[in-house]
């Protein structure tokens, strides 16, 4: 007689209406959600860049170097590079130190007559070995790969150092 | 006329719009509420000239890392009202931010959160969250180098919370590095996702306000009874209710009104934030720094403790949050007379002096070495002795003065050396030295003998009383 459904169906039916909705949003969430943390499952892209033949670097001097990120793309423009600085030692040895201090990952800069890097943000201050010499870093300056091929010096490139 | 009555009626008959809309102008609120009700409609008022400031600069900003900038200058210097648009853009976030705070005191101080009105209070505590989130990701799509350096400083903060630090700091670059994915997704927190959560929230603040009406007046002998407040706010209504429209709210149209006149003078006047330069992060001579609103979080993150950092960076705020938001949980019922409530009164003050302290500390950044230090001028350096004039040279050279001031020049992260000499003796000068300090290197590997003698007679004879044909 009435086109009521009965209460057992109704239940039913309430059960298939929120699984239709669930089921409608995590087809539409999954993929949006996977696009969007991409960035946590994608591996660490290093690859050796070139910064410049071993003759341009004099010995004891710390000098700044700049090399593009390992999976720079087009628009990128000038934000897919990356700075370090690079120091020939008296030993023939090169070291470089990631310009992020360890404190919140503002530029250092080297002072080479104090032979200090320090940072403009919050006071941060490191000896030329990379320790901590004062203010809130709580770790010594990170240090890239270095290596020569060829005559050319070459520093490996890496993730922004998280401390 | 007559065309738009007649259209208007055959609209309003198919939409009942009137029968919609009317009854929420002219719903009653309590009388004499006065002109400290207005910061509410105000910070809306804010908001929706960000919107639509906002969607105005969307047209022309193209939010690719490697062309934003360009386009930024281009609106700023080019573009047909560009300038005042991004004035006003600017000045709409600190007029929101501000706003909203000054809301928050007021219903914090007239005890407004109380029953039946504290899942508002919760709505609005999660609205400031998103303002600040709105003013964050801004200033990023500010991308120049002040920009750049936000977000890695931002990432590197989200980096210190326990075992998924690194991951949100990730998120927040967008990958490995700064680079093309970083600005873009800002770009969309910025214009998309915030903004819709912002709406919705706003539209649940809204509706709240109307299911329980606005609070009235707080009398000191009418405290809050969860049992008996309900019934005697709708009679209060019914007995002396005013009409919203036009009673109470000419205020709010006034005074918001203002709000955006001076947002507008403001940004013609001062115009928006100069833009640094291009966001290189190969560029060192950078100097990151948070927009006026959160200097003073800027400040205690440089004073804090060292060991302490991890702590604060990451529990600070969610201990604050936690605090706004079970707030009205906790007290929701008793005095809301500030006259009663010594303890939110002094709460409310030590809150707003410490916040203005450290404001007053981030504006001038004491803790920063001073970078720009020039060689000590002979008229400071009062060489009697040519050893004076060496030792000043190193005092620059040595980087000291970067941290330490002499007579006006150099830095003040370290204490003013103008009158050293009067303090330490020579030995206490070398020992510090060589050996630095809690906030001080040392310099033992660095200095000369000769360097170290030169340095410390220099220090020696910065005295207040003149010495010898010195000083």
């Amino acid at each position: 007689m009435s086109d009521e459904l009965s209460p057992e169906r109704r239940k039913l039916m309430t059960l298939v209406s929120i699984g239709a909705g669930c089921a409608g949003a995590a087809m539409i969430g999954v993929p949006v959600a996977g696009f969007l943390l991409a960035p946590l499952f994608e591996k660490a892209a290093r690859t050796w860049r070139g910064v410049g033949p071993v003759s341009q670097f004099e010995q004891g001097k710390t000098v700044e170097v700049r090399f593009d990120d390992a999976s720079s793309v087009v628009w990128a423009g000038v934000t897919g590079r990356t700075g370090a600085w690079l120091r020939h030692k008296p030993d023939g040895s090169f070291v470089a130190f990631a310009i992020n201090c360890t404190h919140l990952g503002c530029p250092v800069r080297w002072l080479p007559d104090a032979e200090l890097f320090m940072c403009p943000c919050h006071g941060g201050v490191y000896y030329k070995d990379g320790t901590v010499a004062a203010g809130p870093p709580p770790r010594p300056l990170v240090q890239y790969p270095v290596r020569v091929r060829e005559g050319q010096v070459e520093i490996l490139t890496s993730p922004t150092p998280i401390t | 006329m007559r065309f738009l009555k007649t259209a208007w009626q055959w609209f309003d008959a198919r939409t009942d719009a009137s029968k919609v809309i009317g009854p929420i102008m002219k719903h009653p609120v309590p009388p004499r509420t006065g002109w400290m009700y207005v910061f509410g409609s105000a910070t809306l008022f804010a908001f929706l000239l960000q919107v639509f400031t906002g969607i105005a600069l969307a047209t022309a900003y193209v939010s690719s890392a490697g062309q934003a900038y360009d386009s930024l200058k281009w609106i700023t210097d080019k573009a047909f009202l560009g300038h005042l648009l991004r004035g006003m853009h600017y000045f709409g976030a600190s007029a929101m931010v501000l706003l909203v705070g000054i809301h928050m005191i007021r219903t914090f101080l007239t005890g407004s959160y109380k029953f039946p009105r504290e899942l508002n209070w919760v709505v609005g505590v999660i609205l400031l969250g998103l303002t600040i989130l709105m003013g964050f990701t801004g200033q990023l799509l500010r991308w120049d180098q002040n920009g750049v350096w936000s977000t890695i400083v931002a990432a590197e903060q989200a980096g210190r919370v326990p075992l998924i630090g690194p991951w949100l700091a990730r998120l927040i670059m967008g990958g490995q590095t700064v680079g093309g994915a970083t600005l873009s997704r800002f770009f969309a927190y910025h214009v998309f996702f915030i903004p819709a959560l912002i709406f919705a929230m706003v539209g649940l603040h809204l509706g709240l306000v109307l299911r329980h009406g606005i609070s009235e007046k707080p009398r000191a002998s009418q405290p809050v009874d969860p049992k008996t407040y309900r019934a005697w706010y709708e009679n209060m209504l019914h007995r002396e209710g005013v009409p919203f429209w036009p009673d109470a709210a000419w205020r709010d149209a006034v005074f918001g009104a203002f709000v955006v006149l001076c947002i507008m003078l403001l940004a013609w006047f001062i115009g928006p934030p100069k833009l640094t330069t291009a966001p290189d992060p190969t560029i060192i001579e950078a100097y990151p720094h948070p927009d006026w609103y959160l200097l003073w979080y800027f400040a205690v993150l440089a004073l804090l403790p060292h060991g302490a950092e991890d702590w604060v960076i990451v529990g600070a705020p969610l201990v604050a949050g936690v605090c706004l938001l079970i707030l009205p949980l906790v007290f929701n019922k008793g005095q809301r007379a500030p006259s009663r409530r010594p303890w939110a009164v002094a709460s409310v003050i030590i809150i707003v002096s410490a916040v203005g302290v450290l404001w007053a500390e981030g504006n001038r950044t004491p803790w920063s070495p001073d970078f720009t230090n020039k060689p000590l001028p002979p008229a400071v350096v009062q060489a009697s002795a040519p050893d004076l004039s060496t030792g000043a040279r190193d005092f620059h050279l040595k980087g000291c003065e970067n941290c330490h001031a002499i007579d006006g020049y150099g830095g003040h992260r370290g204490p003013d050396l103008s009158t050293v000499g009067d303090r330490l003796t020579e030995q206490q000068i070398t020992l510090r030295i060589l050996n630095g300090g809690y906030n001080m290197p040392a310099f033992a590997s660095s200095l000369t003998p000769q360097d170290l003698r030169a340095l410390v007679q220099f220090l020696e004879s910065r005295r207040l009383a003149p010495r010898g044909g010195g000083r």
